[in-house]
C-alpha cells in the first residue's frame, strides 16, 4: 500500500471518528436543546444507506438503497476524475460544475432533436456531452497557456456562464415549462427497467457504464501512455518538461480539455440516466465542488477516486436516513468537512505514516536480501 | 587569547541522521577560523545552530565566556553574531543605505532618519575601506560590491563575530583577493571571522586555524600555516584525492557547433547575449568562463532552444538549428546537462527510471503505439544505474527527491551521455557536489572528449575550466572578451577578462 492511499484512509477514519465524538458530546436535538447521540445512532443509517441492511431491524433488507447509492455516486466519481485529471498536470479545475452543465445541455439537445435508433442515440448524446465539456474546459486551459490567466479565476467565472447560458437555451426551447424542457426521446435514455427491477425499483441505470469506461480510461491514460507521462511531467515540473522539449502549453490545454470531458460525461449521466429532461437551475448543485473533495481524498488515482466518490455518495444519501432516525443530517455534512479537513493537513499524521512505511520497507528489504541489510 | 565563541559538544539530529555529532568548536578573538568539509558534513547545520535557526539536541554555547541560548537570529544578532549568506539577502530596488538599515531603521520623532544612517554607513565604509557607493541601487552594482554591502550590514549592526558562508563562489579571482584583504582589515579592527568554505586555496591564503568536519564529526583542527592543502583535503574526504585530471593530448576535429553573431534579449530590455561567435570542434572541451550573470545561462538557453534568439545563428553539424524545436535538437545529437538540476534537469517526484527516459519516453522500444513499455524502461534504467554507479535505496523505483545531490547529478549525466550526442553541453556540472562525485563527473566528461565528441562546458569554477578544457572563451556582460588556449593561459589572464578587460588589455596588464 502506498503512502497516499494510507493518508486517505487515515483522513477518512479521523473524519468519522472526530465527527462521531462531536455528535456524542454536542448533539443538538432536532426540536431544539442538547442531547447526545451514540455512535450506532449515526452509523446505522450510514450503513443502511449503501448496503440496504438495517442493523436496528426496523426495516427489512432493501436493495433499493444500494441502487440509489450507486446512482448518487456516478456524477461524483466523474467530477472527481475531472478534477483529478487536471491535478495531475498541476492544474486546479474548479470549473467542473460549469462543464457538467454544458455537458447536460449538449446531451439534452441531442436527446430532444436527433432521431436515432436506441444504443446509438445515447452514445451520440454522451459523445456530444463529452465534446461540450471538453470545449468548455479548453477555454480556461487556453487562457492559462496563452496569457497565463489563472485557471481558478476563469473556471469560477465560467461556472456562472455555463449555468446561465444553459438556462437561457432551455427557456428558449418549445415546450419548456415549470423549469423543465420536454422529456427526451425514449431512444436517448439510459434508464433501465432491468437494473431498476433487480434493485427493487431504484433509479439505477446504464450510466454506470460511463463510469466504468471513464475509470479505466483515466487509469490507462495516466499510468500507461506517453501522453500521461508528459502530463505528469508537466504537472510535477514544467521547467523540466520544457527542457526536454515537451509542448507544455499544449499539455495544459489538453489536460483541461480532458478534465472538462469527464465533467461533461457526468452531465450526460444525469440527464440521460436520472432526469430524462433538461432542467434550469437557480444555483449550483455542487457536483463540481464535491468532485474536488473526491479527487483530494482519492489522491487523484482512479481507484482512490472510485472509493472516495462512493464515500461522498454515502454521506449524501445517508442524510435523509439520518433524519428519519432522529439524528440531524448536519452530522453527515460535518463528517464530510472533517474528512476534507484531515486530508488537507497531512502534516498532522504524516510522521506516523512515514515511520510505519519505513518499517515495512525495511522488513521487505531484509526479506529480499536474505536477512542482510 | 580569549575565546569569543565556544560551542561545546554540540549534537543535532535530523530524522535518520546525526547532522552534527558531538562537535566542539571555538573561535578566538581576532582570528579567522575556517570551517572545512564536504556537502553534508554539517558545516551549515553547525552555523545555523550558532545563528539560532536550529536548536541542538545536546551541548551548550558560550559567547564571550557567557553561556547563552540562541533560539532565533535576533538573539544571535544581539550577541554580535552576523552572517553573510551565500545568496545575498538584498532588495534589488532599494539603495545600499536602505538595504543596510532594513530592520534597524533609525527613527527621529516617528520619521525615518535616513541622513544619520547614511553618515554612519559612509563612516563604516571608509573605516574598513569597503568602497561602497551608498546611494546606488543594488541592481546597479556588481556582485562583489553587493557582498561588501552585506558586510556593511553586519558592521552597521555592531556585529563582531562574522560568519561568511562560501563567500567567494560568486567572485572573480581579483575580487577574491580584495575580499581577503577586507577580511584581514576586519580582524585588525577587532572582529573575529568564521569562514565556511570548501576551497583549500582560500583557507591557505587567509585563515589562521581550520576545523575539518566529515559526516557530522569533527575530524581535526589544524594550524593552517603548518598544514599543506593536500593534508587538509584528505582529512576532509577521508582518503587521498587526485586533483589533477589526466588528459591525453588530442587534436580537435571538424566543427560541430558554430555560433555566429548571436544576440539574445532579456525581457525586451537589453541584450543579455551580445554578438557572440565561437566554434566547438570534435574531440575538444570548449569552456565558457565568467562570473555568474554575464549571459552564460542565456547563451546556453539559446543553444538548447529554451529562449528565442533575437538575431544571429546557431549551426550544428552544418545544419541551421537557430529556430529548431527543443525536442528536435535532442534528436539530432545535442545533449544538455542543465545548470539547475532541480529546476530543469529532473522531475523530482518521478522515479529514477522515469527520469532516465525524460527524452526517450516517446522512442521505441520504450513505447509502442503511445503505450509505455515499462519493462524496457526499467531495463534501460538498470543498465545505466550499473554503468554509472548511481546509488539509491530502491534502484530504478527510487523517487529521485530522496537521493543525494551527487547521485541526482549522475542520473542526468547518465541520461545525457547515453543519448550518444555529438555535442554535450554541460553547465555547472559539479556545483554543490562532494569531491568524490566531482572526480567521477570530470572523468566522464574527459572520456567523452577522448571519444571524439564535442563538449561545451560552462562553469563558474575557474579551476574546473582550467583543468578540463582545451580552449576557453571568457564572457563579460554578454560579450566574449577573448578566446585562449588553455595550456597558454593562466588564472590571472582569465580573471582580468572575467572582470571586463579584453584579451589585449589583459595581456598588457600581465
Amino acid at each position: 500500500m502506498n503512502k497516499k492511499a494510507l493518508s486517505g484512509i487515515v483522513a477518512v477514519v479521523l473524519g468519522f471518528g472526530v465527527g462521531i465524538i462531536f455528535s456524542m458530546i454536542l448533539g443538538i436535538k432536532m426540536d431544539g436543546g442538547l442531547t447526545t447521540y451514540m455512535p450506532q445512532d449515526v452509523l446505522a443509517p450510514m450503513l443502511k444507506s449503501f448496503t440496504g441492511y438495517d442493523i436496528t431491524g426496523a426495516e427489512a433488507y432493501n436493495l433499493r438503497y444500494v441502487g440509489e447509492f450507486i446512482v448518487a455516486s456516478i456524477p461524483l466519481i466523474l467530477t472527481g476524475l475531472s478534477v483529478g485529471f487536471a491535478f495531475k498536470t498541476g492544474l486546479f479545475n474548479i470549473g467542473a460544475e460549469g462543464q457538467l452543465m454544458m455537458g447536460s445541455l449538449a446531451a439534452t439537445l441531442c436527446g430532444l432533436y436527433l432521431d436515432l435508433p436506441p444504443i446509438i442515440h445515447p452514445l451520440v448524446c454522451i459523445i456530444a456531452a463529452g465534446i461540450a465539456g471538453f470545449l468548455f474546459g479548453v477555454i480556461p486551459g487556453y487562457l492559462k497557456a496563452r496569457f497565463n490567466v489563472h485557471e481558478v479565476v476563469t473556471c469560477i467565472m465560467l461556472n456562472y456562464v455555463g449555468m446561465y447560458f444553459a438556462n437561457m437555451i432551455y427557456r428558449s426551447l418549445p415546450g419548456f415549462s415549470s423549469e423543465k424542457t420536454e422529456p427526451l426521446k425514449e431512444t436517448a435514455l439510459l434508464k433501465s427497467d432491468f437494473l431498476s427491477s433487480i434493485t427493487n425499483g431504484s433509479h439505477l441505470n446504464w450510466s454506470i457504464l460511463i463510469v466504468v469506461v471513464s475509470l479505466f480510461a483515466y487509469w490507462f491514460i495516466i499510468n500507461k501512455t506517453t501522453f500521461g507521462y508528459q502530463l505528469k511531467a508537466i504537472g510535477n515540473n514544467k521547467h523540466a518538461a520544457n527542457y526536454s522539449g515537451m509542448k507544455v502549453n499544449r499539455g495544459i490545454i489538453m489536460s483541461m480539455g480532458i478534465s472538462g470531458l469527464f465533467a461533461g460525461l457526468a452531465g450526460a449521466a444525469l440527464v440521460l440516466g436520472v432526469f430524462g429532461y433538461g432542467r434550469t437551475l437557480t444555483g449550483f448543485e455542487e457536483y463540481g465542488y464535491t468532485g474536488i473533495a473526491v479527487a483530494l481524498v482519492g489522491a487523484n488515482s482512479a481507484l482512490g477516486i472510485l472509493f472516495a466518490g462512493g464515500l461522498f455518495s454515502i454521506l449524501a444519501v445517508a442524510q435523509p436516513l439520518l433524519q428519519v432516525a432522529g439524528v440531524p443530517r448536519d452530522i453527515a455534512v460535518i463528517i464530510s468537512a472533517l474528512i476534507i479537513f484531515f486530508c488537507a493537513i497531512p502534516l498532522l499524521y504524516d510522521k506516523y505514516i512515514n515511520k510505519y512505511l519505513e518499517k515495512r520497507q525495511h522488513k521487505k528489504a531484509k526479506k529480499q536480501n536474505g536477512g542482510e541489510v | 587569547m580569549e575565546n569569543v565563541i565556544e560551542m561545546l559538544e554540540i549534537t543535532k539530529e535530523f530524522p535518520g541522521i546525526k547532522a552534527v555529532d558531538n562537535v566542539t568548536f571555538e573561535v578566538k578573538k581576532q582570528e579567522i577560523h575556517a570551517l572545512l568539509g564536504e556537502n553534508g558534513a554539517g558545516k551549515s547545520t553547525l552555523m545555523s545552530i550558532l545563528f539560532g535557526l536550529y536548536q541542538p539536541e545536546a551541548g551548550l554555547i558560550k559567547v564571550k565566556g557567557k553561556e547563552v541560548k540562541i533560539t532565533n537570529p535576533n538573539i544571535a544578532n544581539d550577541l554580535g553574531i552576523g552572517m553573510v549568506h551565500q545568496h545575498f539577502k538584498l532588495i534589488d530596488d532599494f539603495s545600499v543605505v536602505e538595504n543596510i538599515i532594513l530592520g534597524y531603521e533609525p527613527v527621529n520623532k516617528f520619521v525615518l532618519d535616513l541622513d544619520t544612517a547614511r553618515h554612519k554607513v559612509i563612516e563604516l565604509s571608509e573605516k574598513y575601506q569597503l568602497n561602497v557607493d551608498v546611494d546606488a541601487k543594488i541592481e546597479d552594482i556588481s556582485v562583489g560590491m553587493q557582498q561588501r554591502v552585506e558586510i556593511l550590514k553586519m558592521l552597521y549592526r555592531d556585529n563582531d563575530i562574522l560568519i561568511f558562508d562560501e563567500p567567494t563562489a560568486v567572485l572573480t579571482p581579483q575580487e577574491v583577493k580584495e575580499l581577503m584583504k577586507i577580511m584581514k582589515n576586519l580582524i585588525n579592527e577587532g572582529k573575529s571571522i568564521i569562514l565556511i568554505t570548501h576551497k583549500l586555496k582560500e583557507i591557505k591564503m587567509v585563515a589562521d586555524r581550520c576545523k575539518i568536519l566529515r559526516k557530522g564529526k569533527k575530524i581535526g583542527c589544524v594550524e593552517v600555516a603548518k598544514t599543506t592543502e593536500s593534508e587538509m583535503a584528505s582529512m576532509m574526504v577521508g582518503r587521498e584525492v587526485n586533483f589533477n585530471v589526466e588528459k591525453e593530448a588530442k587534436k580537435a576535429g571538424d566543427v560541430v557547433l558554430e555560433i555566429k553573431n548571436l544576440v539574445i534579449e532579456h525581457k525586451k530590455k537589453y541584450n543579455v547575449v551580445n554578438d557572440i561567435s565561437f566554434k566547438v570542434r570534435k574531440g575538444e572541451v570548449y569552456g565558457i568562463a565568467g562570473i555568474e550573470g554575464n549571459g552564460q545561462t542565456e547563451l546556453v538557453y539559446g543553444i538548447t532552444g529554451l529562449v528565442k534568439v533575437k538575431s544571429g545563428s546557431i549551426y550544428f553539424n552544418d545544419q541551421d538549428i537557430t529556430n529548431m524545436p527543443i525536442k528536435k535538437r535532442f534528436d539530432i545529437g545535442l545533449s544538455h546537462v542543465p545548470e539547475d538540476r532541480h529546476k530543469h534537469g529532473l522531475v523530482l517526484d518521478f522515479t529514477l527510471a522515469e527520469n532516465i527516459v525524460l527524452h526517450s519516453y516517446d522512442k521505441k522500444p520504450y513505447q509502442e503505439n503511445g503505450i509505455i513499455n515499462k519493462k524496457e524502461v526499467d531495463q534501460y534504467a538498470n543498465r545505466l544505474i550499473k554503468e554509472f554507479d548511481i546509488r539509491s535505496s530502491l534502484g530504478s523505483k527510487t523517487i529521485v527527491r530522496q537521493m543525494s545531490g551527487g547521485n541526482q547529478q549522475k542520473i542526468i549525466i547518465a541520461r545525457e551521455i547515453s543519448l550518444a550526442p555529438d555535442l554535450l553541453l554541460v553547465v555547472q556540472p559539479t556545483r554543490g557536489l562532494d569531491v568524490g562525485a566531482i572526480e567521477y563527473i570530470h572523468q566522464r566528461i574527459i572520456a567523452q572528449r577522448n571519444d571524439d565528441k564535442a563538449i561545451l562546458l560552462v562553469s563558474l569554477e575557474l579551476d574546473e575550466i582550467l583543468s578540463l578544457t582545451d580552449r576557453i572563451g571568457v564572457m563579460y556582460q554578454g560579450q566574449l572578451m577573448g578566446e585562449v588556449k588553455t595550456y597558454e593561459t593562466n588564472e590571472n589572464e582569465i580573471g582580468l577578462m572575467m572582470a571586463g578587460l579584453n584579451k589585449k588589455e589583459s595581456d598588457l596588464n600581465e
